[in-house]
């Protein structure tokens, strides 16, 4: 794809001519992908896409400026082009006497990160994989209709360089797939998800996706407005892990520097119950934010976020460990050669508690169990932590689920919510929501619940 | 000006269709665009791009069949061209003559962005974060935001529709924290459109003014109400309201999929008489304009509610011809990656009667909403929540204290209902729109529209 150039060659070459055009440092990121998504609709296909894409990303450093630079055309005419754009963009910016290149550099020994069986699916086998989340979905006799199936999966190479050294390249894939259902008709109509990942299509169980949508559809089907109260609270899996990605996006210390985040000042003390462990870990497998390096060059770790109760440490990139006088965590992302590195989690891994989510409901006695969150991002204050969001769920009665309510709102603050985690759960799973995060449901304490 | 032309798309048209199909298209774009940020009194993270990709797609029957590739070289299109057919097959459509180009509607670019001096860029949002800061101790942090892009497309398709655009927005985005003793609050506001560098020529200062005004406001903010009482929400952004309780429920492909409360309802009074609504891409400058659609359609400004009754959906060229309607040029992408869906353009409600005064004065106890921090919908339902990051409460008929924390939780089609005035002071605010994974520039607005009766959440159940 790219006329026989490796994607180590063009970084090479990309940081070359950022320093001949007057960078004091350079960093250069290129990937090459292609990917596949297969969406069916009442057992056909409703459309297939197969993309190719490939690009590179400059970094120009005018000693505390930088600048970024991107485009698709990595001939050489095309990489000296964008190399000098991203040093006129230096130029522009005002001097931070943090930013550079971080200190430290190098790769994480890992397991494979890609696939070995991707490559031999066929794309009539991915469709049936598809069709068969449909069936599974559809087969349940409550469901009214399955609004969405998808398949998609990728792989391809990513490679960096920078000016002090540093080269670096890796491959990995992934594979993912979803179904949304249908349950009720009318005003009784409640939607349920469906979900699995993995690095290939071979960790895919269709069923169990489609059987999982039926499921969640079915349980809030008829479900109506719940009165205010406070009660005790249990979130489901897929909920637990928006709330816990939206709090390791607090923990970027660049955030934090920033004054926009609630755990400011907090490093240090107690903002959860000692119940809650949570880790930042970059080297795991099955973790689909795995690398052997971060985004600027440093290696991969495991990082423990929250053990006894107490923060241990924010997540730093190169430049905002320079400015707290810490060490990189290598927690620098890269969402595509797009866009510059900016700081944030890898997979945060919360650490599985012993009860099921069955007991997890009992002990809650008289409470609700929520499986849908929206409006999380808007619903909650970065900086105060208070939040209000609208939520979906099932009331729960003397231990057991009861009724299904909706049109509600839960609200309190992050670390009140943190502080108040009771007991976590012992069924843990990789969910795709606020980056990639491995969680549990969580019993909390009191919670206010908004309704009629 | 061409980036592919006729001769190469009419080719890889063909090849695309040598396995059947009954529609083939080529979408190819450039764009190249240009970001800056202030942030804590620092320009920072300068970026430009330039990117050139093409997609090809192939409908047949109810499937459709894509592939793209970062580049414009022939030998790209080509062996997306034969991906795309190895997957496609049934129908036998064949190419038609392509067309002369289809011109859109006209949106004006004085100052072309990217012959302006970055430098004078980073001017503007030194001005933004000068002026917040003047307006007191308060005043904690501003972050500043400019992006400009000039997007080329060209579409061709096999029913011989040969469109192209010339697309440029600009965007200045401010963001301020207020902050007095522990509490802190957020203000913010936009000015964008499909325009050019002129759009910053009168008072830029003023969207740093506006969003000062706003975190300054919530600094004394007490509790919000709670339960089902009168709302008056803000024109412009207050919009957002509309399109995501209405909007998104109106685009063609959740309708036809039963997966839309509206589904079946074109011809139903769902609102009261003296409520009309459009869906509106042809509007001149309007940051959700654009001279054609994805798919080579001129932009229009279609009639979505009429005297309160529902009058069409939103669609584009694939969910038209399953209805035998025309599209209404609201097939959007959000780049040559993406498939087109059904999108709005600029949604918004068409002024009315009242002044704001008098929707706020007929109201004894209840929310005046004027910005959301943003909101959510469910389409099969109709069911919303939003948060109201600028709220007032509002009795005896005056605006009273501002209020935090307030959450509208309703169904769009009981809220349209409960609407009960409806001001004449239309504006249009700059969103981005996220659905199916694609993020697009979307308008909305409105005028002042008062509700009778809506579900407000708040932190003191």
């Amino acid at each position: 794809m790219t006329g026989g150039l490796d994607l180590d060659v063009a970084v090479g070459r990309a940081v070359e001519a950022a320093v001949a055009a007057g960078a004091s440092d350079a960093e250069a990121y290129a990937e090459e992908r292609t990917e596949r998504e297969i969406r069916v609709y009442g057992g056909a296909v409703e459309s297939l896409t197969d993309a190719t894409s490939r690009g590179v990303g400059v970094r120009a450093f005018l000693d505390g400026r930088w600048g970024y630079a991107y485009g698709t055309d990595l001939g050489d005419d095309g990489i000296a082009e964008l190399a000098a754009a991203a040093r006129a963009a230096a130029a522009v910016a005002d001097s931070d006497p943090h930013a550079g290149l971080p200190d430290e550099f190098g790769a994480a020994e890992l397991g494979p990160l890609r696939s070995g069986e991707l490559a031999s699916w066929s794309t009539e086998r991915k469709v049936e994989l598809a069709l068969a989340a449909e069936r599974a979905a559809r087969s349940h006799p409550e469901v009214s209709q399955v609004e969405q199936v998808v398949y998609a999966d990728g792989e391809g190479t990513q490679a960096l360089a920078n000016s002090r050294g540093f080269s670096g390249a890796f491959e990995a894939s992934s594979a993912w797939a979803y179904v949304s259902a249908f349950a009720g008709e009318g005003s009784d109509l409640m939607t349920g998800l469906g979900l699995g990942m993995g690095r290939g299509p071979e960790a895919l169980d269709p069923e169990a996706i489609g059987a999982e949508a039926a499921a969640r559809a079915v349980a809030l089907a008829g479900a109506r407005q719940a009165s205010s109260r406070r009660c005790p609270v249990v979130f489901d899996t897929l909920v637990a892990a928006s709330f816990l990605g939206f709090i390791g996006g607090m923990l970027s210390a660049d955030a934090v520097q920033r004054g926009r985040s609630l755990f400011a000042d907090r490093e240090g003390d107690e903002i959860a119950t000692s119940e809650l462990r949570l880790a930042d870990d970059g080297t795991l497998e099955d973790g689909l934010a795995s690398a052997p390096f971060d985004g600027e060059g440093s290696p991969r770790r495991r990082l423990p976020l929250i053990e006894g109760g107490r923060l241990l440490s924010f997540l730093f990139d190169g430049r905002t460990a320079r400015k707290a006088g810490r060490q990189t965590t290598a927690s620098a992302e890269r969402s595509s050669y797009r866009s510059p590195p900016s700081v944030g989690a890898s997979n945060l891994v919360v650490e599985p508690g012993g009860d099921s989510l069955e007991e997890l409901v009992r002990r809650a006695d008289d409470g609700l169990y929520v499986t849908d969150v929206v409006g999380l991002h808007s619903g909650v204050n970065p900086v105060s932590g208070t939040f209000s969001v609208g939520a979906t769920g099932i009331l729960i009665a003397g231990g057991e689920l009861a009724e299904p309510v909706r049109e509600i709102t839960v609200a309190s603050d992050l670390v009140t919510m943190l502080r108040s985690v009771e007991a976590v759960g012992s069924e843990a799973r990789w969910v795709p929501f606020g980056g990639s995060v491995r969680a549990v449901p969580l019993l909390l304490g009191e919670m206010a619940i908004s309704g009629s | 000006m061409s980036l592919v032309g006729p001769e190469l798309a009419g080719r890889a048209i063909e090849r695309a269709l040598r396995r059947g199909g009954d529609l083939a298209e080529v979408y190819v774009e450039e764009r190249r665009g240009f970001a800056l940020t202030l942030d804590d009194g620092r320009v920072e993270g300068p970026q430009s791009g330039s990117e050139r990709g093409a997609s090809i797609r192939v409908v047949a029957g109810e499937a459709s069949y894509f592939g793209h590739v970062d580049g414009l070289e022939e030998q790209d299109l080509m062996r997306v061209a034969d991906s795309v057919a190895q997957a496609a097959a049934g129908g036998d459509a064949r190419l038609a003559a392509l067309r002369s180009a289809r011109r859109g509607s006209e949106h004006p670019v004085a100052v072309r962005p990217a012959d302006v001096e970055p430098e004078r860029k980073a001017e503007l949002l030194r001005l933004c974060d000068d002026t917040a800061r003047a307006a007191g101790a308060d005043v904690a942090q501003v972050t500043a935001g400019y992006a400009e892009s000039r997007q080329l497309v060209e579409v061709f398709n096999s029913d011989g529709a040969a469109a192209a655009d010339d697309r440029t927005r600009v965007r200045l985005s401010v963001q301020v924290v207020a902050r007095r003793d522990s509490v802190v609050e957020t203000g913010s506001e936009t000015r964008g459109g499909h325009a050019g560098f002129e759009l910053f020529a009168d008072r830029p200062e003023e969207v740093a003014e506006s969003a000062t005004r706003k975190a300054l406001a919530m600094l004394d903010a007490r509790a919000a109400p709670t339960g089902r009482i009168p709302v008056v929400v803000g024109n412009g952004f207050g919009g957002v309201l509309l399109h995501e309780a209405v909007g998104h429920g109106l685009e063609a492909d959740a309708v036809q999929k039963r997966a839309s409360v509206y589904a079946g309802r074109v011809g139903e009074q769902v609102a009261p008489d003296f409520v009309t609504a459009y869906d509106d891409g042809s509007r001149t400058g309007a940051w959700g304009s654009d001279g054609i659609d994805d798919e080579g359609t001129p932009t229009q400004r279609t009639t979505i509610i009429e005297d309160g009754h529902l009058t069409s959906y939103l669609y584009d060229l694939v969910r038209a011809r399953k209805d035998g309607a025309s599209s209404t040029g609201n097939g959007r992408r959000e780049s040559f990656r993406h498939l087109p869906v059904p999108r709005m353009t600029n949604t918004f409600f068409a002024p009315g009667e009242a002044t704001p005064e008098e929707l706020i004065g007929g109201v004894e106890r209840g929310l005046y909403a004027v910005s959301f921090g943003g909101g959510q919908v469910e389409p099969a339902t109709g069911d919303f929540v939003f948060g109201v990051s600028e709220g007032y409460l509002i009795e005896g008929g005056r605006v009273i204290a501002p209020v935090r924390g307030a959450t509208l939780i309703g169904n769009g089609l009981e809220a349209l209902k409960a609407i009960d005035g409806v001001a004449g002071d239309l504006e249009i605010a700059t969103g981005y729109c996220g659905k199916a994974g694609q993020r697009v520039p979307a308008g909305v607005g409105q005028p002042h529209v008062r509700l009778a009766a809506l579900t407000v959440g708040g932190t003191d159940a």
